[in-house]
């Protein structure tokens, strides 16, 4: 056995209530450094309320932990050095090139009044360089493709150089090809960087392939967590989807489908 | 290592080269032309006798050079001053609510420094003021100030998400609010209603160096705030909820570039009157001209700001000459259409 390393994420207990609505119900989890765990849930199940906890944008009850340490003793500043999120749909400011969107992943490391430095232009050379993006960098981002654009948001996260990685459906709105090069670069992303990361995820065969674990939101709670194909079973997304698929178990992995005949008929 | 080099799209010296020839030249048409024609050399060469180290006789009369530094001078470093703290306040508001209509009076500083301005003029005192104490800025700076904390007191909402809107909403309401009291407490002084819309019309007519003293101090401190906000602008771009994610203190930031553009605007309406628009064109000309990063915008503001603002005044000055136009109206008149022409002949919107 290999000694266990302290969480990157730990959240014990987590409840978010807004306006008397209980979004997320006591929600346990536990992310380690490189590894991936996928959100997934019918929509409504508090997926992007979880993400938002752990960024800190919602009060929440409960514990949240960061490397072992409780978030409630973080600054603004050192909290966003230790956790990075990629909302769902971001606003891209317009004219803004690519360049000077990254670099404003370096806000955490610079006080209200400073200017960024020649380290954090190296940085984001760095990450730009290892995005592929340093031909786009003076490019406005509202000129660029849905895949580039994805690089990009990812390229500023990765700026931030927080050990853990928050994604709000980082293929939305991708095709096919691109949602499958996102998630190939947040396997090679977590690996050479040690991230934890955590990404809510649509599409349920992706979320079998690319994820470590899963954990599947129903109203607010944890229904189930662990290895996909204990989580995607036919069972589990007909109780909490109120969908009737099949999932096939093929040389390549879990292939979740959706089927036409009524639950409980063959 | 990556040998990579960003392009960098911060402030463009080409633009801060033109911003510095503007108020060069606005400086020195001010001081030339007026009912006394001064000659272009004399001004210069008197201006730069006037310099640390420089020795040099301009040949203008000692009558003239009391016309250049007791009645002009003082008109025109008004004029630079009141132009680049509106411009830079307007700049920094349109960041810090994301609105691009926002500007120094959204908050309702204009109505209440109207306010201000009308009670001590129906109350006998003349606008145009000598003395130490001079209640009329005073009056006007005080309404500015409290039509400023009513807006944020009222606007203030616990929800992040709506804070900005109430706010802007909070300020309208207390801006109708005051105008409507002004206008009630004008009507019921139809004697000096001349006065009162002399005023609000914005002057820079009776500029002294004492006034120059009395704002300065304001113009220098807050538009250093403002300047040095430019990089924590550009991250509230990316909307309140990343910017928190980023690790910005989104309400705290806010209050800092609300609180400081507020009150360098009240310093400088409570001296020179109430005058519109500066405040949207000028930071909007910039953003159109040399881009949407408010480390330019900011600083560049300030120089086209007091250019344009000292430029109006001496158009003002000459249009219906011997008499003068009120600068609030010159500011829309000659403002607005060439707002409009930069609006149409650059591809971008702002």
């Amino acid at each position: 056995m290999s000694e266990r390393r302290v969480p990157s994420l730990r959240l014990v207990d987590v409840t978010v209530e807004v306006d008397r609505r209980r979004l997320l119900d006591s929600v346990s989890l536990s992310v380690e450094p490189g590894e991936w765990l996928g959100v997934v849930g019918p929509n409504g199940a508090g997926k992007t309320t979880l993400l938002r906890a752990v960024a800190g944008l919602v009060a929440v009850r409960g514990r949240i932990e960061l490397h072992g340490r409780p978030v409630d003793g973080l600054s603004r500043r050192e909290r966003a050095r230790a956790v990075a999120l990629v909302p769902q749909s971001p606003i891209v400011p317009d004219g803004m090139t690519v360049a000077d969107y990254v670099l404003l992943g370096r806000t955490p490391y610079l006080g209200p009044f400073a200017v960024e430095g020649p380290v954090d232009h190296a940085i984001t050379a760095e990450v730009l360089e290892q995005l592929h993006l340093l031909a786009l960098a003076s490019r406005p981002i509202d000129t660029l493709s849905g895949g580039e654009r994805q690089r990009v948001l990812i390229a500023r996260a990765l700026a931030q150089q927080s050990p853990v990685l928050l994604l709000d459906e980082p293929t939305t709105a991708l095709d096919i090809g691109h949602q499958q090069d996102v998630l190939e670069l947040l396997d090679k992303l977590r690996f050479e960087r040690d991230l934890a990361v955590v990404s809510t995820m649509h599409d349920l065969t992706m979320a079998a392939q690319y994820p470590d674990r899963l954990a599947l939101l129903a109203d607010g709670r944890v229904a189930t967590v662990g290895p996909c194909e204990e989580v995607l079973t036919e069972e589990h997304l007909s109780r909490h989807y109120g969908a009737t698929v099949r999932v096939l178990h093929g040389p390549d992995g879990i292939v979740v489908v959706p089927t036409r005949s009524r639950r409980g008929s063959p | 290592m990556p040998a990579a080099t960003l392009p960098r799209s911060g402030l463009a010296w080409r633009w801060v080269a033109v911003g510095v020839v503007l108020v060069v030249v606005a400086v020195v048409a001010g001081l030339s032309v007026g009912p006394v024609a001064l000659p272009l050399h004399g001004v210069l060469l008197e201006v730069l006798g006037h310099l640390p180290f420089v020795h040099v006789h301009s040949g203008l009369t000692a009558r003239e050079a009391d016309i250049v530094w007791s009645l002009r001078a003082p008109r025109v470093v008004m004029g630079l001053l009141v132009g680049a703290m509106l411009s830079v306040a307007g700049g920094a508001y349109q960041g810090a609510f994301r609105n691009p209509l926002a500007d120094p009076y959204l908050l309702g500083v204009a109505a209440g420094a109207g306010l201000g301005a009308t009670l001590v003029i129906v109350a006998g005192q003349p606008a145009s003021g000598g003395g130490v104490v001079a209640p009329l800025p005073i009056a006007a700076f005080g309404g500015a100030l409290l039509a400023v904390v009513l807006t944020y007191t009222l606007g203030a909402s616990g929800d992040r998400r709506r804070s900005t809107t109430s706010l802007v909403l909070a300020g309208v309401a207390v801006a109708s609010f005051l105008t409507a009291v002004q206008t009630w407490v004008q009507q019921r002084h139809s004697d000096t209603i001349r006065e009162v819309f002399s005023w609000i019309l914005g002057r820079l007519t009776t500029a002294t160096w004492h006034d120059v003293l009395i704002l300065l101090p304001y113009v220098v401190v807050t538009s250093a705030v403002l300047v040095a906000s430019r990089r924590v602008l550009d991250v509230l771009t990316v909307g309140d909820d990343e910017a928190a994610t980023l690790g910005i203190n989104v309400s705290r930031v806010r209050l800092v570039v609300v609180v400081a553009a507020s009150l360098g605007t009240a310093a400088a309406v409570s001296v020179s009157g109430l005058i519109a628009f500066v405040g949207i064109i000028v930071p909007h000309t910039v953003r159109l001209l040399a881009g949407r990063s408010y480390r330019s915008i900011l600083p560049l503001s300030l120089l086209f700001g007091a250019a344009f603002l000292a430029l109006t005044d001496l158009l003002a000055r000459v249009v219906i000459a011997p008499a003068e136009l009120p600068i609030g109206v010159v500011t829309a008149f000659f403002g607005a259409p060439f707002f409009l022409i930069v609006l149409r002949s650059t591809r971008s919107a702002p």
